[in-house]
Order: structure tokens, then C-alpha cells, then sequence
């Protein structure tokens, strides 16, 4: 007998919930589709002064002459316009990309700072309870009455124009989905034994609800802020179509698809299509992207 | 004699419900000497774990203690500032809760949730909160606990947990662990196993300890005194092997009764008529007289608790010393 001595117990390796996560992500080819059109996207916009063949924003690189160039057209001094021009000579595939930055950055940021908003005030609304619970409940029963696309309307009016205004109307309309999402996980959260036991170790309030009740709660959160990721790109396409959106100086999907509007009747249909379809394939991927992380976080679908 | 590390006097907690005020604890006194296990004992809803609660100050709205006198090591507890009271928690008095599943935060890993806890009080270098911790998973029997501690909670069995969850208890060497049926979610093996590294810790450290459970051959193995309740109140605490040799309230005697192994197989087992009276219409009398087969006249009003050869009970027609033939 010259075996090797066998370990009696081996222990397996850390296994991170991440791990897990990711594991159960990737499952989903549809979703990883999704997520490397979202990647792709990102990267798009995150590097368009360096992709794009020219800068839609640089007024002295335009040439009136090459407005309204059909896709495949080649510019005066040699450029092809892959996508056509618009009305003012700009390169629609350059346009598009720079308008990519614009609306994910709108909103992405609005996305952010409305979750950071909402989950302090939702987790802080389920773990003091009383009448701030009541109160704030109340606002965001209010808030959430009133549709989304009026508030925001109604707020431009009144602050005007600018990337700024944009993002505090959208926070303004999506904090509370957050608030609302955010007092349910912890409500459910809370009134678990480990809250109990966290509580029965002497730590401080702010320890159990910072490292405790709030990491708990945010798959919810993770999911209810990609849908509303995809949303806040589409109100502001909306609002931008309007024109009560972002200046036309620097446009955003929206606005690019508005500029081509009156152009569609006859026949230069590529003003709008193009900025469309690429903002149809933003919120494709980010809902892909959003309906697995869902169907990952869910608890009752847990495996 | 020294002086207990813990008494309770007259302890009474209330639950308001929309049906009016519950009174889930009522008139509990008991001594708790330093090293001493307790038994605390009584079905669902007798009161046990809201005494257990409201030792460690844990009671929330819309309960609150109304009542009474918990002195640990000589300081009044009832109405401590809530400051003064969580320094204690985790540190001097500790608690294990009944569901290890549930206990350990699933997204922290173990070595988080030690050294915080650690660390929440004393001043201390995290490399020493972590060997703090090391060196407390294998006092609760954990193999490679360095590694382990590195793990998560899912990637624990259930016995593992509730080794972990005592091991937490364990970390500042609290001088009272209240275990609030920390076996009763594990399968009987685990639950031996756990229950002889309680009984072995506690020798070691001097801890005191208060076992609360429903499972009276648990207690039986364990415990040096038992205190049973009923409808929120004591109704006999003493001796744990007095107690369970010779009970002398009815309640304690059928709670002993219902065992199944005190029936011989083939005979219908035994069980105490009727249902626990609802805590909010408990009238004046002893809350055990519709259920009880010795109850009389005198059960119309609340017994006391009394004093008899060395335990107390609260009854007016207590059984006689020796344990009757059943």
C-alpha cells in the first residue's frame, strides 16, 4: 500500500455570491447577446471622439453642400457617409454615436443618482418606520399617480433647456419607483432572524443598515434600475423629440430622429431610421440585459 | 453565596394589539447563578422567548417591557439607555437563535460578520479580530477554520451554521448566553452534537446559560435548574432533575407526560386536554384551570408562587412529593 494519504475533509473554495451570479447569468444566451450589444454600445459612445469620422458638434467641419447625402455617399473632400447626412451636412453615423453619449450618460446618471436617492429614502423609510415611513410613502404614492411624461414636461417648462435640467426631471420621475422598490426589500429584509442577530451582537444602527439591510435589498434595486435605465433613455428621446429635451448643439438620439423628421415624407427616410434603430438596440440590450439579471435575482425562481 | 449574575423580578412584557394589550410575560422571577444552566421551558407562545428577549433588551415596539426588575451583575436593565444596552449585547450577554439559516447574513461572508462583530466592541487590529475568530470556529469544533472563515453562509450545513452562530456568541466570552432554541431546527445527531460542545463551553468559560426550548429531554441532559411556563408566567422552577423526577405542578407533570417515551408502545399516547387560552382572556384565575383534572374552588384566583422543598410553584392543589403511578 503506498497510496497518498487522503485529506478527510476538503474544503471546497470560497465560493462569492459573485461567482454564483455570474454563473447563473451567463446561462441565458439571449442575455449575453444582450450584454455584449449593451458592452458594445458602451464602448461606442464612451470612445465616439476617436471612432467617429467626424465631429458632429465642430460647426466648421460641416458642409452644407453634403446635407441630406443618401447612405454610401462620398463627402467633398473624400469622406464616405456610411449612414448619410442630415439637414445640416453632418455625418448621421458620427452623429448617431455622439448622440449614443449623450442619451446613455443621461441616462445613466439620472439611473444612478435616482437610486441612490430612492434607496436611502426607501431602506430609511422600512427601518424607522412611523410617520416618516408614512409621509415619505405618501409623496411617492403622489408622485407616481401623476405620468411620468407630464411631470417631466411640466418641470422643462419651467427649469428650460440643458443636460442638467434633463437629468434632475428624470430623477425627479423615477426616484420614487426606486423609494417604493427599495421599502418593500427592506421591509422583507428587516424583519429576518439575521437582522435580529446582527441586532443581539451590539452592532451600531447605521452598521446593520449600511453593511447589513441594504446589500440585501439591492437585487430588486439592480433589476428595477436597468428597466429604468431603458426608460429614462426613452423619456428623454420623447421629451428631446418635443423639443423641450437637450439643446440642438449637442443632439441626442431623440433629437436626431426629430430633426429627420420632416425630411421622412420625402424619402430621406435615414435622418430618423438610423438614430432609431439605434436607440431601439440601446434599450433592447439594456431590457435583455435586465430581464435575466430579473430572472437571476428573483427568489422565488431561485435554483 | 455569591450574588446571582442575573435577576429577574417580576418581569412583565406587553404586546398592544388591536384587540388590546397582550401580556406575553407576566409576574417572572427567577435567579441565575454564575456558571448555572437554565432551562426555560413551555410550549409555543408561553412567554419563553419574550423573557428571553427582553433580557437583552430586544423587545420592539409594539411590545415593551411594562414591568418588572432584570438585574445583570447587580445593573437594572429596564430602562437602561438603549447605548448602555448595546454595548452589552454581543459583548457581555449574547443570544443564538433558533434558525441558523436565517441568522447569517447570506451576502457577508463569515469572516465579515466575526471580525465586525469584533470590532463593534473592541479596539482592536483587524489581523487580531480575524485570529479572534479563527481560534472561536475551532473551539466550536470547526475544522480548517482559517479557510472556512473565508467562506459563505450557503456553503455551510446547518449544524456548521449554528456552530458558527455559537462560535459569534463566543467571541468577547459573554458571561450569559441566552440560546433561544438553537437545536430545534437540526436533526436529532446535530443536535447531540451541539448540545455536548454547549455543555463543554460552558464549563470551560463559566458561562451561564438559558436554554429556552419545548423539548424537555433536551433539557433533561443539560440544564441544572428548570423553569416551566405557561400563559406567560412560571409556573414551577427548580432542580432540573428534581423537577423531572417529581413534578409537582400539573402542568409540568403533563408537559412529562406527553413525551412519548413515557407511554409504553402500543398505548395511545398521552396529551394534555384541551388548547392554550388566548393571553388576552386569561380572566383572573390560573390560566391552566379549564385544562387541569386537579382544578377546584380555589383556582377561581391567581396562585402565587410558593415556596416548596427547594423549588416554587404556582398552584393551589400541587401533587404530593412522590411521583404518583401513572
Amino acid at each position: 500500500m503506498s497510496a497518498a494519504p487522503v485529506p478527510l475533509a476538503t474544503v471546497e473554495p470560497a465560493q462569492t455570491p459573485w461567482g454564483r451570479f455570474w454563473r447563473q447569468f451567463a446561462e441565458s444566451r439571449l442575455a449575453m447577446l444582450g450584454l455584449t450589444m449593451l458592452l458594445l454600445i458602451v464602448l461606442v459612445a464612451l470612445f465616439a471622439p476617436w471612432l467617429a469620422p467626424q465631429d458632429p458638434y465642430d460647426l466648421t467641419k460641416l458642409d452644407l453642400m453634403d446635407a441630406r447625402q443618401a447612405p454610401g455617399a462620398k463627402s467633398m473632400d473624400g469622406l464616405t457617409y456610411w449612414l448619410g447626412t442630415d439637414g445640416q451636412g453632418r455625418d448621421m453615423l458620427s452623429a448617431i454615436m455622439y448622440g449614443l453619449r449623450v442619451s446613455l450618460m443621461v441616462g445613466v446618471l439620472s439611473g444612478v443618482i435616482a437610486l441612490s436617492i430612492g434607496s436611502v429614502v426607501g431602506v430609511l423609510a422600512a427601518y424607522l418606520g412611523g410617520r416618516f415611513e408614512q409621509i415619505v410613502m405618501r409623496i411617492v404614492d403622489i408622485q407616481l399617480g401623476f405620468p411620468a411624461i407630464l411631470v417631466a414636461l411640466i418641470l422643462l417648462a419651467v427649469l428650460g433647456k440643458g443636460i442638467d435640467k434633463i437629468i434632475i426631471a428624470l430623477v425627479t420621475v423615477q426616484w420614487a419607483y426606486y423609494a417604493r422598490t427599495a421599502r418593500s426589500a427592506a421591509l422583507v429584509e428587516r424583519s429576518k432572524e439575521y437582522i435580529e442577530a446582527a441586532r443581539s451582537l451590539g452592532l451600531s444602527g447605521a452598521r446593520i443598515v449600511l453593511r447589513h439591510l441594504l446589500p440585501n435589498a439591492l437585487p430588486p434595486l439592480i433589476v428595477v434600475g436597468t428597466v429604468q435605465v431603458a426608460h429614462a433613455i426613452a423619456l428623454e428621446a420623447t421629451l428631446s423629440f418635443l423639443g423641450l429635451g437637450l439643446p440642438p448643439t449637442e443632439p441626442s438620439l431623440g433629437l436626431l430622429i426629430s430633426n429627420g423628421y420632416e425630411y421622412l415624407m420625402s424619402g430621406k427616410y435615414w435622418i430618423s431610421v438610423y438614430p432609431g434603430i439605434a436607440l431601439l438596440l440601446t434599450i433592447l440590450a439594456i431590457n435583455l440585459v435586465g430581464d435575466q439579471l430579473r430572472d437571476v435575482l428573483n427568489p422565488r425562481l431561485a435554483r | 453565596m455569591t450574588a446571582p449574575l442575573l435577576e429577574v423580578r417580576n418581569l412583565r412584557t406587553e404586546f398592544a394589539t388591536r384587540d388590546g394589550l397582550l401580556p406575553a410575560v407576566a409576574d417572572v422571577s427567577f435567579d441565575l447563578v454564575r456558571g448555572q444552566v437554565l432551562g426555560l421551558v413551555g410550549e409555543s407562545g408561553s412567554g419563553k422567548s419574550v423573557t428571553g428577549f427582553s433580557i437583552i433588551g430586544l423587545i420592539d415596539p409594539p411590545g415593551r417591557v411594562a414591568g418588572g426588575s432584570i438585574r445583570f451583575n447587580g445593573e437594572e436593565l429596564v430602562g437602561a439607555p438603549p447605548e448602555r444596552m448595546r454595548a452589552l449585547r454581543g459583548k457581555r450577554i449574547a443570544m443564538i437563535f433558533q434558525d441558523p439559516m436565517m441568522t447569517l447574513n447570506p451576502v457577508l461572508s463569515i469572516e465579515t460578520q466575526m471580525v465586525e462583530t469584533v470590532l463593534a466592541h473592541e479596539r482592536v487590529s483587524r489581523q487580531a479580530a480575524r485570529a479572534r475568530s479563527i481560534e472561536a470556529l475551532s473551539r466550536v469544533g470547526i475544522a480548517s477554520a482559517a479557510e472556512r472563515l473565508q467562506q459563505y453562509p450557503h456553503q455551510f450545513s446547518g449544524g456548521m451554521r449554528q456552530r458558527v452562530a455559537i462560535a459569534i456568541a463566543l467571541l468577547h466570552n459573554p458571561e450569559l448566553i441566552i440560546a433561544d432554541e438553537p437545536t430545534t431546527a437540526l436533526d436529532v445527531t446535530v443536535q447531540g452534537q451541539i448540545l455536548y460542545e454547549m455543555q463543554k463551553l460552558t464549563r470551560e468559560s463559566g458561562t451561564s446559560l438559558i436554554w429556552i426550548t419545548h423539548d424537555l429531554a433536551v433539557v433533561a441532559g443539560l440544564a441544572d435548574r428548570i423553569a416551566v411556563m405557561y400563559a406567560g408566567r412560571i409556573v414551577e422552577i427548580g432542580d432540573a432533575g428534581e423537577v423531572l423526577d417529581g413534578p409537582r405542578h400539573p402542568y409540568t407533570r403533563g408537559l412529562l407526560d406527553s413525551v412519548p417515551a413515557a407511554t409504553a408502545p402500543g398505548q395511545r399516547l398521552k396529551q394534555i386536554s384541551g388548547s392554550t387560552p388566548s393571553l388576552l382572556r386569561l380572566g383572573a384565575g390560573c390560566a391552566f384551570r379549564d385544562r387541569c383534572q386537579r382544578a377546584g374552588q380555589a383556582c377561581g384566583t391567581m396562585p402565587d408562587m410558593t415556596a416548596v422543598d427547594g423549588r416554587s410553584l404556582r398552584c393551589h392543589y400541587p401533587l404530593d412529593a412522590v411521583r404518583e403511578a401513572a
